[in-house]
């Protein structure tokens, strides 16, 4: 039943068998079984954690291969994340990555940090619509998204319906194609995405609700840093002066970022997907009223803590800050007549159908009597959440028991607990 | 009258005021999982998330039951506190004996019982002064 294609995926013959990716996942999406992880594919929101903890390299983020995508169609262009940026060290102006995109074989570059000032020009007129739920929660982030849509369904009519800038830099590259090589049909152009994170790619595979992506291909920022790293060693020319982006554009990278261009203290930003959730938990309960808008970021420290960047983040933070320090507030801004106004082109309609996963059965008289069996194999479960039976904790594992997709034999400290009571009473050394 | 389905018990901790609220959290995990309709379970949490608070700031804590049956959901609250003295007052809205402290929190409206009858289908309120106070909330399925 399930069509989400998702981006993080696992090397079953790296994977050991241990249990730091069930700990760690946000959703309970892992478990494991004979003897390695499996994820469930209805749970897992991209968001890389289990990619950034797996101790044996197991966990993977799949994306495009970078020279693939450059052997692929005539005219390709990338599309940097402000991210790409805070990988290089004493880099102090971005037009030398993007002369180096050019220069490894994209056609064109169209930053997504130039785009990402549009979004922040429309989000400020966006807030002032009239009848929209507050606060807003930013559409920026997937992995917050895609979460909405499994576990928060009263969430969805906040968030925002400006597509994210990934979105409307692959416009703006289209628009811009269409005027300078009219010639060129929609298949020969390739909008690659220079992507931190897995989430994007699943983005762009699956889109959002109705909507589909206008990227063809995600690659990844590490793979893209260590092609730039060749090029761009090379300083004998200065590079062409390429960037349209500001402080703004560029300050979408980090946490807070995206916030701090509404012009208004009335925000949040969180990062981190737990605290995401306990944004969202506080949210759902009605808890933070006053609010304009909520930014929500899966990664610690946002974008730049992506699973496909290089760099430490809060090191990336500190490199876009200095990188930006003598750039412009803004470099784009809206025409007199789009002040009030957001174009529909930068708009999505639907959003996707709630997926309630967390739901026992479809029939209530079920479910009531599966909760009711839950609560009594809990009250036999050791309550140590152990990890060893493959789920990530005793409420979890009576929940894949009641549901038919685990044995109460798995527990074994259960089973240790019952062989004691058959030889009269537990043992220990030198008794 | 049956037996409930599922029984959901917790302790409300009066000592601990940045904890108030979690009861109503952890119902409202459970209903989601029942698949109950998300505008029933709006009306529950709200009840419960009242109800809760109430008992934190005007009785010190107490005990909460959520009764899941298969027609209906059934709240009980249960505190030793100082009782309601006048329970036709206490109903009206904007009525509130909540502490100034307590006030600049943003609580003590004066809306909690209101409100707990109005996302309800049907609140007993059963108070002695000085010995504590008995709710029964039912929104029924």
């Amino acid at each position: 039943m399930n069509t989400y294609e998702h981006s993080v995926s696992l090397d079953v013959t790296a994977c050991t068998g241990c249990t730091t990716c069930l700990k760690h996942c946000p959703t309970e999406a892992i478990r494991i079984r004979e003897g390695h992880a499996v994820i469930d594919a209805n749970r897992c929101i991209d968001c890389g954690v289990c990619i950034r903890n797996c101790p044996n390299n197991a966990k993977k983020a799949t994306y495009s291969k970078l020279d693939q995508v450059l052997r692929k169609k005539k005219w390709k262009i990338a599309l940097p994340a402000p991210t790409l940026y805070g990988q290089f060290e004493n880099l102090d102006d971005v037009d030398y990555v993007l002369q180096g995109l050019l220069d490894i074989g994209f056609d064109d570059v169209l930053e997504v940090s130039q785009a990402a000032e549009y979004v922040s020009a429309y989000t400020r007129n966006y807030l002032k619509t009239e009848g929209i739920s507050k606060p807003v929660i930013s559409s920026a982030c997937p992995v917050v998204l895609r979460l909405i849509s499994l576990r928060y369904p009263t969430l969805q009519g906040h968030i925002m319906q400006i597509l994210p800038p990934m979105e409307i830099a692959a416009k703006m590259a289209l628009e811009k194609t269409a005027k300078t090589h009219p010639e060129l049909k929609r298949e020969d152009i390739c909008i690659c995405f220079i992507s931190p994170c897995p989430a994007k790619v699943s983005y762009v595979r699956n889109g959002f609700g109705e909507y589909k992506s206008e990227v063809d291909e995600v690659v990844s920022v590490s793979d893209v840093y260590f092609s730039l790293l060749n090029v761009m060693r090379r300083e004998n020319q200065a590079p062409e002066s390429l960037s349209r982006s500001g402080m703004i554009g560029i300050s979408w990278a980090t946490s807070g970022g995206e916030s701090s261009a509404i012009f208004n203290d009335k925000y949040l930003a969180a990062d981190g997907i737990e605290n995401v959730n306990r944004v969202l938990d506080q949210l759902d309960n009605g808890n933070i009223s006053s609010l304009e808008f909520i930014e929500l970021n899966a990664c610690p420290g946002g974008c730049v803590g992506g699973a496909m960047a290089v760099e430490n983040p809060f090191i990336a933070k500190a490199r876009l800050q200095s990188l930006r320090r003598y750039l412009p507030v803004s470099q784009n801004f809206l025409k007199e007549e789009d002040k009030d106004y957001i174009p529909d082109s930068y708009l999505f309609e639907s959003l996707p159908t709630y997926l309630p996963i967390q739901r026992l059965s479809s029939n209530f008289a079920e479910s009531l009597r599966m909760m009711s069996d839950i609560q009594k194999l809990r009250a036999n479960l050791p309550g140590i959440d152990c990890g060893a039976c493959g789920a990530p904790n005793c409420r979890a594992f009576a929940e894949d028991v009641i549901r038919g997709k685990a044995v109460v034999e798995d527990c074994v400290v259960r089973r240790k607990r019952e062989l004691e009571r058959q030889n009269g009473g537990p043992h220990h050394e030198g008794e | 009258m049956s037996e409930a389905a599922v029984a959901l018990h917790f302790n409300v901790d009066g000592e601990d005021f940045t904890s108030a609220g979690q009861a109503s959290v952890q119902v409202k995990k459970s209903l989601r999982q029942l698949g109950i309709d998300s505008e029933i379970i709006r009306k529950v949490s709200i009840a419960m998330y009242e109800g809760e608070i109430n008992m934190v700031i005007h009785a010190g804590g107490g005990e909460a039951h959520v009764l899941i049956y298969e027609d209906r959901i059934e709240i009980k609250l249960d505190d030793h506190g100082p009782g309601i003295a006048n329970i036709e007052m206490a109903m009206q809205e904007g009525w509130s004996t909540a502490p100034d402290n307590i006030r600049s929190l943003g609580f003590g409206a004066g809306m909690g019982l209101p409100n707990m009858k109005r996302y309800t289908d049907d609140m007993k309120i059963d108070s002695v002064v000085g010995e504590g106070t008995h709710i029964v909330m039912t929104v029924n399925l």
